[in-house]
């Protein structure tokens, strides 16, 4: 189809301020090098990204917990075309690992060459602090 | 409860519609869906309009959408259940009637996605999960979420890329023959193979087009059919519905969606049928992968077997339960927030044995028929069946 006539809107550039009180340790952590989780007090549910009330029980007192990290792959994808605000990264690798505290994390595997990703890979969930500063977390994998 | 019939359906040309803005497109819907009842705009007191929205310029699409067609002073809402908007538009409209609130009710599915450029697209369709934990740090999008259960599905059923092209293969056969498809082309598996990759192993061809389409749908209650002399009236025989994590990590396997396998056996129960009983349906094939997800949620095969059925022509017209037909999200294209109201349309059509070209028309034996539609990656999921 040849190109339709259209007006250009106004623009629109939004930034949101999200709220991380709740979760104020587990960000802070991963300046440390930590990955941190919370752990409900009453039910004992563990949970994995961390959060400040239960879905279990709704209760909303929740522990603290350092996790190993150590998990292997269930699942995974390279990511060739990517959204607006990550064209400026190459190609990446997002996987789903179950940890052996039962948890799961999806997050990027990095450190291991395409073709060599597998279901049942081993790997680590490890804090990441990027160049530009923002908090993360990723795969690596276990030697 | 009271009985609920559709008795109208409108259905604009999907694809790339510089052409016209949102109202105006939901307006090729919406007039031909009113003629189609014996309506006017003022007939209509509940309008439920499906629409994601913010990949186009209105905030409040149902308002101005309702000015556009002389809807104005009817109820409205805009709905949003992702992908499966459009079908909870319609729950909302059957059970508005059914409940006795209202006789007649339009629900208009409307998504105007081509106004904002390709990565923008891909950037909100992508935010669609858990932003926080799931886009904000590691940038998923749509095709990737799928790429996630097609890995998991190849690596324990043995599902290959072949496998996955045979679904796009099969849908673009229709859309060919489907003039209100965004695709009208058929395609070979080597096409396929050979389209560049999006999120390995989902390739360019795996993946349903960024569309603008709407859709639109009257509905009324046995009483109005009655008085209206509806001769083809298509019953809701039922809706079923459920949901999943937005987390996908927190889901308990990547190989099915168990909002599909919740919300089909909620629908059979209402209807009290069985897969077995269904002559034609429509199944959520945002990604090729998706239909063969649905094939063993919904329960039309085993699971591990939904391959199987593609292989064989199970799913083709002339086979056991023909599924796409109009070319699916993958030929027909998938503007969000219509797709639910245009399965009920297709459908509808079917059901009435007046679907052009013959060619695609299902052939009728119990004259029942199921739409699947699944929101984000079962985020949400919506079964109807229609019975006529």
């Amino acid at each position: 189809m040849s190109e339709m006539p259209t007006l250009r809107s106004r623009p629109l550039n939004i930034i949101y301020n999200i709220p991380i009180s709740k979760t104020l340790k587990f960000w802070e952590g991963i300046k440390e090098g930590k990955i941190y989780t919370t752990k409900c007090k009453k039910c004992g549910k563990l949970y994995f990204p961390p959060v400040g009330d239960c879905a279990n029980c709704l209760s909303s007192e929740m522990e603290w917990v350092e996790l190993s990290g150590e998990g292997e792959i269930e699942t995974f994808t390279h990511v060739i075309v990517k959204p607006a605000s990550f064209q400026n990264e190459p190609p990446y690798t997002v996987a789903i690992a179950r940890l052996k505290e039962g948890v799961r994390a999806l997050a990027w595997l990095t450190g291991v060459k395409k073709r060599d990703v597998k279901v049942g890979l081993k790997v680590k969930l490890v804090a990441k602090v990027t160049p530009e500063g923002r908090l993360t977390y990723e795969f690596k994998p276990i030697q | 409860m009271r009985k609920v019939a559709v008795i109208g359906i409108g259905h604009s040309r999907f694809g790339v519609r510089q052409d016209v803005n949102i109202c105006e497109l939901a307006f090729e819907a919406v007039k031909p869906a009113l003629e189609d009842a014996g309506l006017t705009p003022k007939d209509i007191p509940y309008v439920p309009v499906a629409s994601v929205g913010v990949w186009y310029e209105e905030p409040l699409p149902a308002v101005a959408i309702a000015e556009y067609c002389g809807l104005t002073g009817a109820g409205l809402v805009k709905f949003e259940a992702a992908c499966a908007t459009g079908s909870a538009a319609v729950y909302a409209a059957y059970t508005a009637i059914a409940s006795g609130h209202v006789d007649l009710a339009m629900v208009i599915g409307a998504e105007k996605m081509r106004e904002v450029d390709t990565p923008t697209a891909v950037e909100l369709i992508g935010r669609a999960g858990y932003y926080l934990w799931e886009f904000e740090n590691f940038g998923m999008t749509f095709p990737a979420y799928y790429a996630l259960h097609a890995v998991a599905h190849m690596n324990k059923y043995g599902t290959t890329e072949e496998d996955l092209a045979r679904v796009a293969v099969k849908n673009h056969k229709y859309g060919a023959m489907n003039p209100l498809a965004h695709f009208q082309r058929e395609i070979t598996i080597d096409d396929v193979l050979s389209s560049h990759v999006i999120a390995w192993p989902l390739k360019l061809y795996d993946c349903c087009p960024i569309t603008d389409g709407s859709a639109a749908v009257v509905l009324a209650s046995e009483e109005k059919v009655k008085e209206l002399g509806i001769d083809t009236p298509v019953w809701i025989e039922a809706i079923g519905f459920s949901s999943g994590t937005a987390n996908l990590s927190k889901r308990k396997d990547y190989v099915g969606l168990e909002a599909s396998v919740k919300a089909s056996r909620m629908a059979y129960n209402i209807a009290k049928i069985s897969p077995e009983d269904i002559d034609v349906a429509t199944v959520h094939d945002c990604f090729t992968i998706a239909e063969i997800l649905a094939y063993e949620d919904v329960g039309f095969c085993k699971k591990g077997e939904g391959t199987k059925m593609l292989r064989e022509g199970e799913t083709e017209i002339g086979g056991r339960i023909p599924v796409n037909v109009d070319g699916g999200l993958k030929a027909k294209g998938h503007p969000i927030g219509a797709t639910g109201v245009s399965m009920i349309a297709e459908l509808t059509k079917q059901l009435r044995e007046e679907v052009k070209p013959t060619s695609r028309q299902a052939p009728m034996k119990n004259y029942i028929a199921m739409a699947h539609n699944v929101g984000g990656t079962g985020h949400y999921c919506y079964v109807t069946i229609l019975k006529r």
